[in-house]
């Protein structure tokens, strides 16, 4: 494969500089994530345990959708469907399967890539808005499904799911056990997106959000790039919600229902699109306004709403992109 | 002959008329919203995502006019779609207007948003649960039409919807106003250069768009309860049925609708657990056999 040799025919610029550094983290990257590595560490003892868990399973989540809106610049308007059935199987996993966490966790990350597969599949037939509605559709699908199946517990969900002990040995009862394997999960997946955005596939992810047809014309397959990429977000969506439903030990049909998929662009747009750090913040904010907010009621969605237009209006780098645009860095 | 449909399937006759009529109205609702949308989209090139919260807005603002003003259903038919509308026009002028240079997925996400503020709003000031809108005088009853009962005012809502549909295609394929507007969706500019003042046609149509939801939504305050949920349930499914049809003709988008709310209806008599799903389903097959959708262009 020439593909090193191949993307230099692409001006700079639109590929964006290749800076040394480790694992494609740069410079001001590496302050950055020293930062958040230490705020992982002293966040349980300062903040409630489940609120941090909660946020970092939405960051994590937030993170997969980024992968793909920020540099394939494909808008999935049904995450959800991932995040959610990716709760459902692991927490089936744990509850009836009798699986240990982490068993249970792969399991639900599987079920969202697979499910990516065949949704990737019909969805990149289209591109734009249409890959959203369609997108949103299969989700809502998967949502009636949910309502249905005799699995998911209709309107109850699965309730009591145990968290089990890590290997069969480590018992996740406590929420500090509980967090350090939520900070290793979210750790392992936020370091492995940058991963890929940062390699020579991820190079041609970038190269098909900027000018798809040039990037064809250079030679590469762009469906298939676009369908592994939709499979990775997928996969780690599944992740995500796996996580969640261990945390709370109950998956519902709140996390496949539409307003799911929304809150999740909405997280990646106010932390920035197509920045490493933005899914969290973002996710940081989303979470800590439904929070802190909670008592406003129906309230909450409408300064969702404002929060989407103001981002469309006024700061369509976002928080993180915004900060990074002040300090003239990349975050 | 009902006793030979009832042998043929093996399904009570009014059961299978009687879901058949639900699948047209459904279908009716379809028809008018996706055509509204496919008509912005034309336009302005974005997907309207605000468009079920406005099919909400038309029948909270008859029911305003009800139960504030005193002014009936005829009433509401009139003033509801001027009213939302005009709000449309001012959402346009004030917010998507500023986009029209940018990707569309901002336009979506804008769109969103709005739909969002409004609903809360809505949800805020009249809460989750539902309010009453009674059928009007001269529409309530049923006719005995020999095979089944069929309310009168369901039969109202479908030949309505058709007349509706049916006038937007006229005044988009038959009148000189038309003709400016398919002009402008293939080539803006050239039109622009032409003096004809494009910006302001953008506005009318996005209004007339949103009119056109707020119309469903009076002929559905009847039917359903009008709640603020109303809009956002049916908006999938409608971006389904939008998949289905392709953006390209306004008569395919009329077709698709009524035709997709008929299967939905048979599916409800045939197999009950899968009237939910079919829509996605036929989407599915549809993106497989022909991607650009069953009217629309590569």
């Amino acid at each position: 494969m020439s593909s090193e040799t191949t993307i230099t025919a692409i001006p700079t610029g639109v590929v964006g500089k290749q800076s040394p550094g480790i694992w494609g983290f740069n410079g001001s990257q590496l302050i950055a994530l020293v930062l958040m590595l230490v705020a992982l560490g002293v966040a349980p003892f300062l903040l409630y345990p489940v609120f941090v868990m909660k946020l970092l399973c939405f960051a994590l989540f937030a993170c997969a959708f980024n992968l793909l809106i920020g540099y394939v610049g494909l808008m999935s308007f049904g995450h959800a469907a991932f995040f959610g059935m990716g709760g459902y199987v692991a927490g089936h996993a744990a509850k009836v399967w009798g699986l240990t966490p982490e068993l249970s966790i792969i399991a639900g990350g599987l079920v969202g890539a697979g499910m990516g597969v065949a949704f990737g599949w019909l969805a990149i037939r289209r591109q734009g808005i249409y890959f959203a509605m369609i997108t949103m559709a299969l989700a809502q699908m998967v949502y009636f499904f949910c309502v249905q199946a005799p699995f998911t517990g209709g309107e109850d969900g699965i309730q009591a799911i145990p968290r089990g002990k890590l290997f069969g040995f480590i018992s996740m009862d406590s929420d500090m056990a509980m967090y350090w394997l939520v900070a290793v999960v979210f750790v392992i997946g936020f370091v492995g997106v940058h991963r890929v955005i940062h390699s020579p596939f991820g190079q041609v992810m970038k190269a098909i959000r900027e000018n798809e047809p040039r990037t064809t014309s250079l030679g590469y397959r762009t469906d298939d790039y676009k369908l592994v990429a939709f499979i990775l977000s997928c996969g780690l969506a599944g992740v995500a919600g796996a996580v969640k439903t261990l945390v709370f030990g109950i998956a519902t049909l709140t996390d496949v229902h539409f307003s799911m998929s929304g809150e999740v662009v909405l997280m990646t747009l106010v932390g920035g699109l197509g920045t490493i750090f933005g899914p969290l913040i973002g996710a940081g904010v989303v979470v800590g306004m439904q929070n802190y907010l909670a008592e406003l009621g129906a309230w909450v969605t409408v300064i969702q709403g404002g929060i989407f237009v103001a981002c469309v209006l006024a700061f369509r780098r976002g928080i993180v992109g915004e900060i990074g645009n002040l300090f003239k860095v990349k975050l | 002959m009902l006793e030979t449909i009832e042998g043929l399937i093996g399904v009570p006759a009014p059961l299978l008329f009687g879901q058949l009529l639900l699948g047209l109205i459904n279908g009716a609702f379809y028809a008018m919203l996706s055509l509204g949308l496919a008509v912005i989209f034309g336009l302005l090139n974005i997907i309207n995502f605000t468009h079920g919260a406005q099919f909400m807005m038309g029948a909270f603002v008859a029911w305003m006019l009800l139960a504030w003003a005193g002014l009936g259903y005829w009433w509401a038919m009139l003033l509801s779609p001027l009213i939302v509308g005009f709000s449309g026009i001012i959402l346009e002028k004030v917010f998507i207007s500023r986009l029209y240079k940018l990707d569309h997925l901002y336009g979506l996400l804008l769109t969103l948003g709005l739909g969002l503020i409004i609903e809360g709003v809505f949800r805020n000031e009249f809460g989750s649960s539902g309010l009453p809108y009674r059928i009007p005088a001269e529409l309530s009853g049923a006719w005995d039409l020999g095979f089944m009962f069929m309310p009168i005012y369901r039969g109202w809502v479908v030949v309505a919807a058709l007349f509706f549909c049916i006038a937007t295609w006229l005044i988009i394929e038959k009148t000189r106003l038309g003709a400016y507007l398919r002009a402008a969706t293939e080539r803006a500019e050239l039109v622009q250069a032409f003096g004809i003042n494009v910006p302001r046609m953008i506005t009318l149509t996005y209004g007339a768009g949103v009119a056109l939801a707020a119309v469903a939504g009076v002929l559905a305050a009847p039917i359903y309860s009008v709640n603020p949920q109303m809009g956002s349930n049916l908006i999938i499914v409608v971006f389904a049925v939008v998949v289905i049809g392709g953006m390209g003709s306004i008569l395919g988008s009329i077709v698709t609708g009524f035709g997709l709310g008929i299967v939905e209806g048979l599916t409800k008599v045939f197999w009950p657990e899968a009237s939910a799903t079919v829509i996605f389903v036929i989407m599915a097959i549809v993106l497989l056999a022909r991607p650009a959708g069953l009217f629309g262009k590569a």
